[in-house]
């Protein structure tokens, strides 16, 4: 170790007043809860939008959020609030709140799927789901149906959709638009530590000497940790350190002290460069007890594909193949030439993807085969490959890069390298990740105080949800695997299920749901929680296989978008405040609140759908024989074991998942709830037409409370430990493991993470599970003759080379595109774009393009042009001058407006490790509208 | 923010009304009575390259041209309720803010010196339209209300910066440490008046209830420091001595003849 004696009091000290901020503060909101002569309520609850996990106090008042305020005894924002969390007391009271089911429907009332929609029964809702589920799941089996999830759904009701999906339906296609966001992230932490999310928290920001971003635009995406940024650069400027790495030059250039414009795809010969020079110039940097004890080094394969669907699909045009036959094989670059020279390539060569469904195997290598790998990443060949912006010289792109290495060498110097979209929306995300880690751990910079490189979090509740909770095609909760069969009867024991129950053959991830859909091998789909239709790439095609094919797709929403527009059955849904529930941040903070309001119309919340959907499927309808594409014998008839557990042919999903006697055994009324709405438990006021067409008046038991309850058990003992659900009630949220009542600020490292101090293998341990147990090889691939290797509580150091992505600037196509968000607007706009004062803030999405580029396509600052892409076009007015600046070559469309619908234009190219879409990188030409 | 190639119906028909106005001569009391009330509301924008106000309003014909060629609709003709005299051009950013077009279109179309397009010519360029520079323009001058201004409360909200057609220029934060919490830095926007146009895209963009940045006629928005004291630390703040002085309006403290001789009301009790 070589952190010094009085560093470390220093860090324990920050440690652990922060600790103190986050236990112990005084509940503000039980002085609060009750105060009655104001005439409103103030309650404790959680920002809806970002991944930063911001608390909030909401105001009520005769059952109307009036106001909302930033907690200030939440530790993450301290009573701040960006400009989203601002107006969070306005996003549910848009004028056209959808308040009613609404189905298509022809002349004389009938379900057609030309039809227009119709407000209908909540009961005639059900009755459609369940006759089209019927039917899908008759015609394909379970692999015949699908959900569309997501990272905003709260930790519970995430948990009721898979287990509904996985437990009911024994379905594994659910998948969240998390997909988009941050599996490169997820495949980065299972491949690298065995176990998903940060080893550090946001405390690293005031501890740290220096934050680095790659692909982050934390000023506008992440603002109050920006702010927390801010502010430890201004506690000492001369010390502290910011770099911003980019592909455009953006608002995080304003506080950093160095900007690095690269060129698109570019950071993984960026990384390379960093450890070439740490293991080739700068050894006296590597932390080597750190490299011996606990780490060692692996490589996979490069034939690998881009996620993409091979060239000639019948829907797809001529033009698309053009790109679509690289996933079959592409000619090796130029700059390819050199970087999988290790590998016997030279440039012109045909590389054929042979591993294109086998991306993620990986095996161990020796440091000298790793050593050998990053000999091709000198200043020279990194600069040249990476420079980014034309109007900077060879030498000044140079001296950038030094100052950056020296940085990260510099022994003393506490390192944080933030990152989000920029690397996980990548065709290689999940190796540019691991990059990251590769770098910190060389230098023993990761897993400690002001230490390590830490993927931020898009969206609420990604961590909490769609990974915590594993609402993923492969997952189970707790980090578990459909695929694994001590998993799944982990799984099967918690859920009192038949054994063989859950389907093992992981289910189809979000690209691929659109894509099976296009192949008419899903027929039914659910969408919640999220507007895929306009946040998946080359979107023509999913709309047209919505509308044009014979399939029934479903709407949960709160608001018209996209999705709901091309949906066939639209159900009206209550939004964050109107519903129980808990997100989880990228810190592993979890954070509950609870009921605020009743919700608008007819709305009810996502849990309810999906318990009220369940009481219509009886057992033998879905645990009979199951016939599953790929697995021979199908899956097996489950019903005999079922009767001998108590449950007969008629029992339903409703009895079995959720109104079971556990369930029934967290009674209502319950302190917590005193002074609460809780609608699915007691129903409200508005005495809403149920699905029985009978006034609903509630489950009677705690669901929330016993869906959180039953949640945990899966990663109790395990490195996933939460509280129980009362506790979060009083606490401002507590970063998991929580170990006899404590939460863990850095895990791996045993001075914090009990896990680690446990496991007694020194100052650290990596006992992430997955992937433990490797191949042994060199860097062409494994040697069967060397047997696997036992790297229990190690990490991996991998080699990941710089590769092309599938589409590149050419003649037809010159410029870059690159896609992302604003400040202002969330996602797809479906909440903030009713905001009356952030959509006249930011009304549209522009194109952001540099002055020379306009001036040789002749266009002037504010002009209507075309961005067209092989797969479609949109117009977008030109911004030369905003807050975003491209180099020459590229250009930025937000995302946000669906007037300005960029993933028309986007290619649906992935991370073949991860399938995350690629939305930072496609080939464009601008013209004028 | 839609530009148009061909200005609306709309406004061609405000436009008839007005000339319509002239060619009747609805009254010069009428005219006049308006004008006369208008001139004490000295809070109007007029459009880029507009004279000093006093002048404006002398040669402005009120013909409408600026207002025609304008492709945002921002420009409006004055109307009776406007409290501006009635077919003056101007504009209200809150409404629609001046998008600063590279080419200006709504100035060369002036017939008369009202918009003077010599006020958009660097000085080393000819005067010709091509030439001309928007962002020379002086509309006016963005002021910041702090006490309403949400991101001086620490809220990260910044719209206003990022709406600037001059961003870091004209509109720049200022990062200052957060004592109350401790590690949230305030990003404080600070408008620079010399930069600044006056388009009012902060003022249009800002998401208070009433806008906490908005621009006011540079005469209304800034003081005046007199000449009479010179800024040591700022070698050519001395031009100020050629600015013409301006006698003090407010007095001081005088006292009458008698004050000396007065001096026993000094002990009275």
């Amino acid at each position: 170790m070589s952190t010094t004696r009085r560093e470390f009091l220093k860090n324990s000290a920050a440690a652990s007043v922060a600790t103190a901020v986050g236990m112990s503060l005084p509940m503000g909101l039980q002085a609060a809860a009750n105060n009655a002569e104001s005439g409103w309520r103030w309650d404790k609850s959680v920002c809806r939008f970002c991944g930063t996990g911001c608390g909030i106090m909401v105001a009520t008042k005769n059952d109307k959020i009036v106001a909302v305020k930033g907690d200030p005894a939440a530790p993450v924002n301290r009573g701040l609030n960006c400009i989203k969390g601002y107006f969070n007391a306005k996003i549910m009271y848009g004028e056209d709140r959808l308040q009613k089911p609404l189905l298509r429907v022809d002349k004389s009332g009938n379900y057609s799927k030309t039809g227009d929609f119709k407000a209908v029964s909540w009961k005639r809702a059900f009755d459609e789901m369940e006759k089209h589920i019927k039917s899908s799941l008759k015609e394909l089996g379970p692999t015949g149906i699908g959900v569309f999830g997501s990272g905003q759904y709260t930790v519970q009701e995430g948990y009721a959709a898979v287990k509904l999906m996985k437990a009911g339906f024994r379905s594994n296609n659910i998948d969240p638009n998390a997909r988009h966001c941050m599996a490169s992230a997820v495949a980065g932490f299972i491949q690298t530590f065995g176990i998903d999310e940060p080893a550090g928290c946001y405390d690293d920001i005031e501890l740290t000497d220096t934050v680095v971003t790659w692909g982050a635009n934390m000023s506008e995406m992440h603002p109050i940790l920006w702010a927390r940024v801010s502010d430890r650069k201004l506690s000492n400027p001369d010390k502290v350190k910011v770099v911003n790495l980019s592909t455009f030059s953006n608002r995080t250039s304003d506080l950093a002290d160095i900007e690095i414009i690269f060129k698109p795809q570019t950071d993984l010969a960026l990384w390379n460069y960093i450890a070439r020079e740490i293991v080739y110039n700068h050894p006296d940097s590597i932390d080597q007890e750190f490299i011996d004890k606990h780490i060692i080094f692996a490589t996979g394969p490069v034939d690998i594909g881009y996620g993409m669907r091979k060239a000639g699909h019948p829907k797809y045009s001529a033009k698309e193949s053009v790109i679509n036959e690289k996933q079959s094989a592409k000619t090796v670059s130029a700059a390819e030439g050199i970087s999988l020279k290790y590998l016997g390539y030279k440039e012109g060569d045909t590389l054929e993807m042979k591993n294109a469904a086998s991306a993620g195997k990986h095996w161990k290598i020796e440091f000298e085969d790793f050593k050998k790998a990053l000999e091709p990443y000198t200043l020279d060949y990194v600069a040249k490959t990476a420079k980014g912006d034309d109007n900077e010289s060879l030498v000044r792109f140079k001296e950038k890069l030094i100052v950056l290495k020296d940085l990260y060498v510099e022994k003393q110097r506490k390192m944080v390298s933030f990152w989000t979209m920029g690397m996980n929306q990548h065709t290689r995300g999940t190796w540019v990740n691991e990059q990251a880690y590769m770098v910190h751990f060389l230098l023993g910079k990761q897993a400690k105080p002001g230490n390590g490189a830490f993927s931020l979090t898009g969206q609420p509740s990604a961590c909490g949800t769609a990974r915590e909770v594993g609402t993923f095609a492969h997952r189970l909760p707790a980090d578990m695997v459909v695929a694994n069969p001590k998993h799944r009867k982990a799984s099967e024991n918690i859920w009192k299920l038949p054994k063989d129950t859950l389907n093992p053959k992981v289910g189809t991830h979000f690209m691929k749901l659109m894509r099976d859909i296009e192949d008419a091998k899903v027929k039914f789909a659910w969408i919640q929680v999220n507007n895929p239709y306009q946040n998946t790439a080359n979107a023509k095609h999913w709309i047209k296989a919505a509308r044009q094919m014979d399939n029934f797709i479903v709407c949960s929403d709160c608001y018209p978008g996209i999705s709901a527009k091309v949906s066939d059955l639209i159900l009206p849904t209550a939004m964050i405040y109107e519903k129980w529930g808990a997100y989880g941040n990228a810190e592993r903070r979890t954070q509950h609140w609870k009921q605020q309001v009743v919700p608008i119309g007819d709305s009810m919340s996502d849990t309810w759908q999906i318990m009220e959907l369940s009481k219509r499927f009886t057992l033998k309808e879905v645990w009979g024989a199951q016939t599953i594409p790929g697995i021979e014998g199908g899956l097996p008839d489950v019903m005999p074991e079922a009767k001998t557990m108590g449950y007969n042919e008629d029992t339903t999903l409703y009895e079995v998942l959720f109104a079971n006697d556990e369930a029934k055994s967290y009674t209502y009324p319950d302190p917590i709830g005193d002074g609460f709405d809780n609608c699915e438990v007691i129903g409200d006021k508005r005495n809403v037409v149920g699905s029985d067409d009978k006034e609903w008046k509630g489950y009677g038991f705690f669901i929330q409370k016993y869906l959180w309850e039953e949640y945990r058990k899966f990663g109790e003992g395990h490195a996933h430990d939460y509280a129980d659900f009362d506790t979060y009630h009083k606490v401002r949220g507590l970063k998991w493991p929580v170990v006899d009542g404590k939460e863990t600020q850095w895990r791996f490292n045993a001075k914090y993470d009990p896990y680690a101090k446990k496991a007694n293998t020194g100052d650290f341990a990596f006992y992430g599970k997955a992937f433990k147990n490797l191949p042994q090889g060199g860097l062409k691939g494994p040697d069967a003759d060397k047997g696997k290797y036992d790297l229990s509580n190690k990490a991996k150091i991998f080699f990941r080379p710089y590769m092309d992505p599938p589409e590149m600037p050419d003649k037809d196509y010159p410029l870059w595109l690159s896609t992302g968000r604003v400040l202002e607007h969330w996602h797809s706009g479906t909440m903030t774009m009713r905001v009356p004062e952030l959509y006249r803030a930011v009304p549209e999405a522009l194109c952001y393009i540099h002055p020379k580029d306009a001036e040789k396509f002749n266009f002037q600052q504010g002009d209507l042009v075309w961005v067209e892409s092989r797969r479609g076009k949109v117009k977008a007015h030109v911004d030369t001058r905003g807050r975003n600046r491209p180099p020459v070559g590229l250009v930025y469309v937000p995302w946000f407006d669906e007037k300005v619908f960029i993933n028309k234009v986007c290619l649906d190219a992935t991370c073949p490790i991860s399938k995350q879409t690629d939305f930072k990188k496609a080939a464009v030409k601008v013209y004028k509208a | 923010m839609q530009r148009k190639e061909n200005t609306t119906s709309r406004r061609e028909a405000i436009l008839k009304i007005f000339q319509g106005a002239g060619l009747l001569s609805l009254g010069g009391l009428v005219w006049g009575a308006f004008l006369n009330k208008a001139s004490v509301s000295k809070l109007s924008l007029r459009p880029p390259a507009a004279v000093e106000e006093e002048d404006f309003l002398a040669a402005c014909i009120k013909c409408g041209a600026c207002v025609q060629a304008c492709p945002y609709d921002t420009l409006m003709l004055a109307q009776p309720q406007d409290n501006i005299p009635i077919g003056t051009p101007f504009f209200i950013p809150r409404i629609t803010p001046c998008y600063m077009c590279v080419d200006v279109p709504c100035v060369p179309v002036c017939p008369t010196t009202a918009l003077d397009i010599n006020k958009l010519i660097p000085s080393d360029k000819v005067s010709t339209p091509e030439n001309m520079d928007v962002n020379m323009s002086d509309m006016g001058v963005a002021v910041i209300d702090e006490k309403s201004c949400i991101a001086f409360w620490g809220i990260q909200c910044d719209a206003c910066y990022r709406a600037c057609p001059l961003i870091n220029q004209a509109l720049v934060l200022n990062f200052e440490r957060n004592e109350r919490t401790g590690k949230h830095a305030f990003l404080k926007p600070v408008v620079n008046p010399e930069i600044c146009t006056g388009c009012g895209m902060c003022e249009h963009a800002c998401v208070t209830e009433k806008a906490a940045i908005f621009v006011l006629p540079r005469k209304v928005a800034e003081g005046k420091a007199g000449n009479f004291y010179i800024k040591g630390w700022e070698a050519k703040d001395e031009n100020r001595l050629n600015e013409e002085s301006k006698e003090s309006d407010i007095k001081g403290k005088t006292t009458k003849k008698s004050y000396l001789n007065d001096w026993e009301e000094l002990i009275d009790e």
